[in-house]
């Protein structure tokens, strides 16, 4: 009876001896402030943190707060503290983004056709200082400043730390501003609304130094934007010698070339998959 | 006496060994040659000169060689202004008789040129005149290079410059997007030794765009057999609006074995200019020396730069303006301004039959602008 008494009392001095430290972080931690965790027990212990991109390791005395610093915690996540004396504890907690304090604002594409429906999407994405995506909603502001006429505005509140809106491109080309904002907060892009294919291409033709000159009357599309220079026109001449054909790009709103005519020629002009109109010279016109 | 002999012995026989290594060297046999006996001999000789670009030795095979700059006459055989042909080697002819008589003949030369863009053919129908003291000589043509007039042409066309992205900056910071081209048609077609896939292609956007199609033959369980790209059959560099044909070929393989093509065009952004503009002109189909039927026309190249190596690229359209062919060709002569330069791009017998209309583009290579 005695010795089984007497190894019960040695098994609970020894379980007594190897109960493990406790750790208690904090309800709510915030990205790179500094917070403290509190343990228990006695004596040195070795603390671990763990955390989505970085891992720290230090000495602490158990039994009192473990302080954690700010930069040990920038990044938003799950986080593991362990401690470790003669058996190791481990505790999970979570770190939420800090406040809003910078915008992303994605805006595709960054040239566009005029009148072109739902053509545009504005993306804002909402970070903390330490480039943590805020998950909290945030009230994000956007406004597009066409080139002319009044400026549209919308807001949305964000989803997962995005917000976005789709835009229809103006019928009047020109650049178009894009901006998003969160209080001071606040971000801009530019979309070029570039003029759309040529509408109504004409040409005309005018006796000129090497024979004729033919050029086109101002290519514009068909909302009245002028179709941008460098736009390859294509003109084709046919006559008893061949054909001609000459790829010429838009100058000053017009696409211009000369040509050798030998007796009657057609001469017709196309700019991508869009035809015009067709000459025929030396004959009826 | 012995004193007299021996430099006389010696004397001689430094004159037979010379005798012996002219001999070696053939000497004779060149001596023979020098003196071309038939007229496609002489063109032989002249050509075997250019071949190792010893334009004095092809020059003195000349009857003409008084009305035929040397340098003109190099120029014309080994190029110039960085011109293909300026990269090229003659790699091999053929000569045959067209036309003789006892005083003039006309011979026809198949040049082989090995370039950089593939092999090259050079069919030139040569005149040869006999001297009279039984040589034969080859008459060069005179035709005169034209010479442009000192001048100024002014050129502003539009030239396109891009910034792109910095790899500094920070994620979001807004990019400009790539091109959006868009293949308006395709066309696949058995040939005897392969499939090729033609079509074209054309540049949506007002930015310049560098252009690739590729294309990939697929099994009937939806595997890809066979991928290749446009390669040099197209015209790489589409200015807005601007369109090009392009071929994809797949030796060896045949219709029968795939079931659908998978095509996919890739655009670039890149630096561009609007100038040179390349005119072509007097487009018609013919049939060449050889009796093939060729596309030709004459290049202009309207800047005020030379345009060392052209390109052409032409599309072929059958009565319904569906797109039947597409052949291309090197130019190995540059593209000096203002003045016109003839092409020929061959097509197939059977293919030319069927053609109505066509379209050419030119692609360039210049050494400071490619």
């Amino acid at each position: 009876m005695r010795t089984w008494l007497k190894s019960l009392l040695v098994s609970l001095t020894f379980a007594g001896l190897a109960q493990a430290a406790e750790l208690r972080p904090p309800a709510q931690a915030t990205a790179g402030s500094p917070f403290s965790i509190a343990s228990s027990g006695t004596g040195d212990g070795t603390f671990y943190l763990i955390g989505p991109a970085q891992i720290s390791k230090r000495k602490v005395n158990l039994g009192g707060e473990i302080s954690v610093q700010g930069h040990e915690v920038e990044q938003a996540g799950t986080y593991t503290a362990i401690v470790c004396a003669d058996q190791c504890t481990s505790v999970h907690f979570y770190v939420r983004p800090a406040q809003a304090s910078r915008l992303s604002l994605l805006v595709h594409p960054s040239r566009v056709r005029v009148a072109a429906s739902n053509a545009i999407s504005a993306v804002a994405f909402v970070f903390d200082r330490f480039h943590n995506l805020v998950l909290t909603p945030q009230k994000v502001d956007f406004k597009v400043v066409p080139p002319e006429g009044a400026a549209i505005s919308q807001s949305k509140t964000t989803a997962n730390g995005t917000a976005w809106i789709r835009l229809t491109s103006a019928r009047k080309g020109g650049p178009a501003k894009v901006r998003a904002s969160i209080g001071d907060l606040a971000e801009m892009r530019v979309v070029q609304q570039v003029a759309s294919d040529a509408c109504n291409l004409r040409i005309k033709a005018v006796p000129g130094p090497k024979g004729i000159a033919v050029e086109t009357e101002p290519v514009r599309d068909c909302s009245g934007n002028f179709v941008p220079d460098g736009t390859v026109v294509s003109f084709t001449k046919t006559d008893a010698s061949g054909k001609t054909t000459v790829d010429a790009p838009i100058k000053r709103g017009v696409a211009r070339v000369e040509m050798a005519v030998s007796g009657p020629a057609r001469i017709s002009v196309a700019s991508g998959v869009v035809n015009g109109n067709e000459l025929s010279l030396g004959g009826a016109r | 006496m012995m004193k007299r002999v021996l430099p006389i012995v010696l004397a001689v026989a430094t004159v037979v060994f010379i005798w012996i290594a002219w001999v070696q060297s053939g000497g004779i046999e060149r001596h023979r040659m020098f003196s071309a006996r038939s007229p496609e001999e002489a063109v032989r000789l002249l050509l075997t000169a250019a071949k190792s670009r010893n334009w004095d030795a092809a020059y003195s095979r000349l009857a003409n060689a008084g009305e035929v700059e040397k340098a003109a006459f190099a120029r014309d055989l080994g190029g110039s202004n960085g011109s293909l042909r300026t990269y090229a080697t003659l790699e091999n002819f053929n000569v045959w008789g067209l036309h003789a008589d006892n005083q003039e003949a006309t011979v026809r030369a198949k040049l082989h040129y090995s370039t950089a863009v593939g092999p090259l053919d050079d069919v030139r129908d040569i005149k040869v005149r006999n001297d009279g003291s039984g040589t034969w000589k080859v008459v060069w043509p005179t035709s005169k290079v034209p010479k442009l007039a000192p001048q100024v042409i002014p050129v502003n066309y539009l030239r396109w410059d891009v910034i792109n992205r910095g790899a500094e900056d920070d994620w979001g910071v807004q990019n400009v997007d790539s091109p959006q081209v868009r293949i308006v048609s395709m066309n696949a077609l058995q040939r005897p030794d392969r499939v090729v896939i033609l079509g074209e292609v054309v540049n949506e956007d007002t930015v310049p765009a560098y252009v690739n199609v590729n294309a990939a033959l697929l099994a009937p369980d939806g595997s890809p057999v066979a991928q290749e790209t446009s390669f040099d059959k197209i015209s790489h560099t589409l200015l807005p609006k601007q369109v090009s044909p392009y071929r994809i070929d797949f030796p060896g393989m045949k219709l029968q074995q795939i079931k659908s093509v998978r095509m996919d065009a890739k655009a670039m952004l890149v630096p561009a200019t609007a100038d040179p503009v390349i005119a072509v002109t007097q487009q018609r189909m013919e049939t060449d020396a050889l009796g093939k039927k060729v596309l030709r026309g004459e290049l202009l190249n309207q800047s005020g730069q030379i345009v060392n190596i052209p390109h052409v690229v032409a599309s072929y359209y059958d009565a319904n303006g569906k797109v039947i062919w597409v052949s291309d060709g090197y130019l190995d002569q540059e593209l000096l301004p203002q003045i016109p330069v003839g092409f020929a791009v061959d097509l197939p017998d059977d293919v030319a039959g069927k053609v109505q209309t066509y379209h050419v583009v030119v692609n360039y290579y210049q050494k400071n602008n490619s």
